[in-house]
């Protein structure tokens, strides 16, 4: 979706703030939302990455830009919990569980935390698929503007560039994230210029290299 | 500050609590772009706080988390995975030439041969910074960062801010971090769309020829490795 979240290249956004020896959370509750939202996704369900990422996308922009990073992670938490069905509304406003609710088990517990930080869980695919391109060719990146989860950015769309590398097949995005399959495809590290995204004002000599599906891609 | 209408209301898909707690936490908070963390205000306990202590106490009650276990994910991103686990990494690569090459053809089995390994880094990728090629990685889309081997992102790195500039103005960001790059120096901007996870690896300062590779990575930052600084020789009369 063209939303928000998709910056690369937008302007005003201020300078950056650098913060000398910046803790990893800065309140306790950050690290609790981090936690909360690592253990909620271990206990499986009707989830994944790609579609946590599109909830964030969804939130309206005037709030994306507004939270801070893990006010979004809670946001997008509660949200979840509720719409599942984990969590009343009147559970969160008393702090505690009705009464009548089911004791469930925790999927995770304190001696499972070193195996759950070092498992790998990659999006890589072991399936049979073809590459549409190779190394060395010009390509396109296709001019689409789908409504729901994509990680094709808009300053892309359109621009030319060459492949540089052929990552292998790994799950798409745009369907897994709702719910639509994996339609495993190659994925490959696509080089463009500056001046061919930002025009001839740009450094002759620099370019960005993005990581783009088969599906986001046409011959040049 | 006070708000009295939530807009988050309007939309379908967060309802009742979500949005009251998303604008309750929109209130409470200044923006992330712009964000100064002060942490003199934390005497009372922010509404954001007590919505989170209040969910965590609802999820131990009904059996679906337990506390001890969130302790531990806590205490694992702040004190064992971090930008230490990458450094030592670099100092690796820099210390042994046959690592390196195994560095740069397949990061993910060579940052594993270190014990480095999990969520966030299936799929690595080690780029080589030189005198004449600056690599910088950003994820313009979200906040998409190389967990095992730097940690969990710094603030700037996902923020509005870094994420809009870093591939349209990398110049200008790296002046603003302190790194003045020659002209005729090679810019590659990485911006991390898929599932792989880049991690540079910084330019060897001169004067280390001696040192051991403890004291090596005592000198690699987590900005060298992001590619927003370079790494600086030690200082003389330091450790060796």
């Amino acid at each position: 979706m063209n939303g928000v979240h998709d910056m690369g290249g937008m302007h005003g956004m201020g300078p950056i703030q650098h913060e000398k020896n910046e803790p990893v959370f800065h309140e306790p509750w950050e690290g609790r939302v981090y936690a909360l939202t690592r253990v909620v996704r271990a206990g499986g369900g009707r989830q994944n990455l790609d579609n946590s990422r599109h909830q964030l996308e969804l939130m309206p922009p005037d709030q994306y830009l507004r939270m801070s990073y893990y006010e979004r992670w809670f946001t997008r938490l509660i949200d979840q919990l509720l719409k599942n069905g984990v969590v009343t509304q009147a559970e969160l406003e008393s702090g505690h569980a009705a009464s009548n609710s089911p004791k469930a088990t925790p999927p995770i517990s304190a001696d499972m935390v070193p195996a759950m930080v070092t498992r790998r869980s990659s999006a890589r695919r072991d399936a049979p698929v073809d590459p549409r391109f190779k190394v060395g060719q010009r390509v396109r990146a296709r001019n689409i503007n789908p409504t729901g989860h994509t990680r094709l950015p808009r300053y892309a769309r359109g621009k030319t560039g060459v492949i540089v590398r052929d990552h292998g097949v790994f799950l798409f995005p745009d369907t897994n994230a709702a719910f639509l399959g994996e339609k495993p495809q190659h994925v490959y590290s696509v080089r463009f210029t500056a001046r061919e995204l930002w025009g001839n004002d740009a450094s002759p000599r620099d370019s960005v290299h993005l990581d783009m599906w088969d599906d986001y891609l046409e011959r040049a | 500050m006070a708000k009295s209408k939530n807009r988050v209301g309007r939309r379908g898909f967060l309802k009742g609590a979500a949005a009251s707690a998303a604008a309750l936490a929109a209130e409470s908070h200044m923006s992330a772009t712009q964000e100064h963390h002060d942490h003199d205000h934390q005497a009372v306990p922010s509404d954001v706080a007590l919505r989170v202590k209040a969910l965590e106490s609802v999820l131990v009650e009904k059996g679906f988390v337990d506390r001890a276990a969130l302790d531990a994910i806590v205490d694992a991103y702040e004190t064992k995975v971090g930008p230490r686990n990458g450094a030592r990494v670099v100092a690796r690569a820099w210390a042994d030439p046959a690592y390196k090459k195994r560095l740069l053809t397949d990061a993910t089995a060579a940052i594993a041969e270190l014990g480095y390994m999990g969520g966030q880094g299936e799929d690595m990728i080690v780029l080589e910074n030189g005198p004449k090629l600056h690599n910088l990685v950003v994820c313009t889309l979200c906040s998409c960062y190389p967990w095992p081997v730097l940690g969990l992102p710094p603030v700037w790195y996902k923020s509005a801010a870094y994420r809009s500039r870093a591939v349209i103005d990398p110049r200008g960001v790296l002046r603003e971090f302190g790194v003045e790059l020659p002209e005729d120096a090679e810019i590659r901007v990485w911006d991390s769309t898929a599932e792989l996870r880049y991690m540079v690896l910084p330019e060897r300062p001169a004067g280390t020829e001696k040192m051991t590779e403890e004291a090596l990575a005592e000198l690699v930052t987590r900005d060298s490795m992001v590619g927003v600084g370079k790494v600086a020789p030690p200082k003389p009369g330091g450790s060796k």
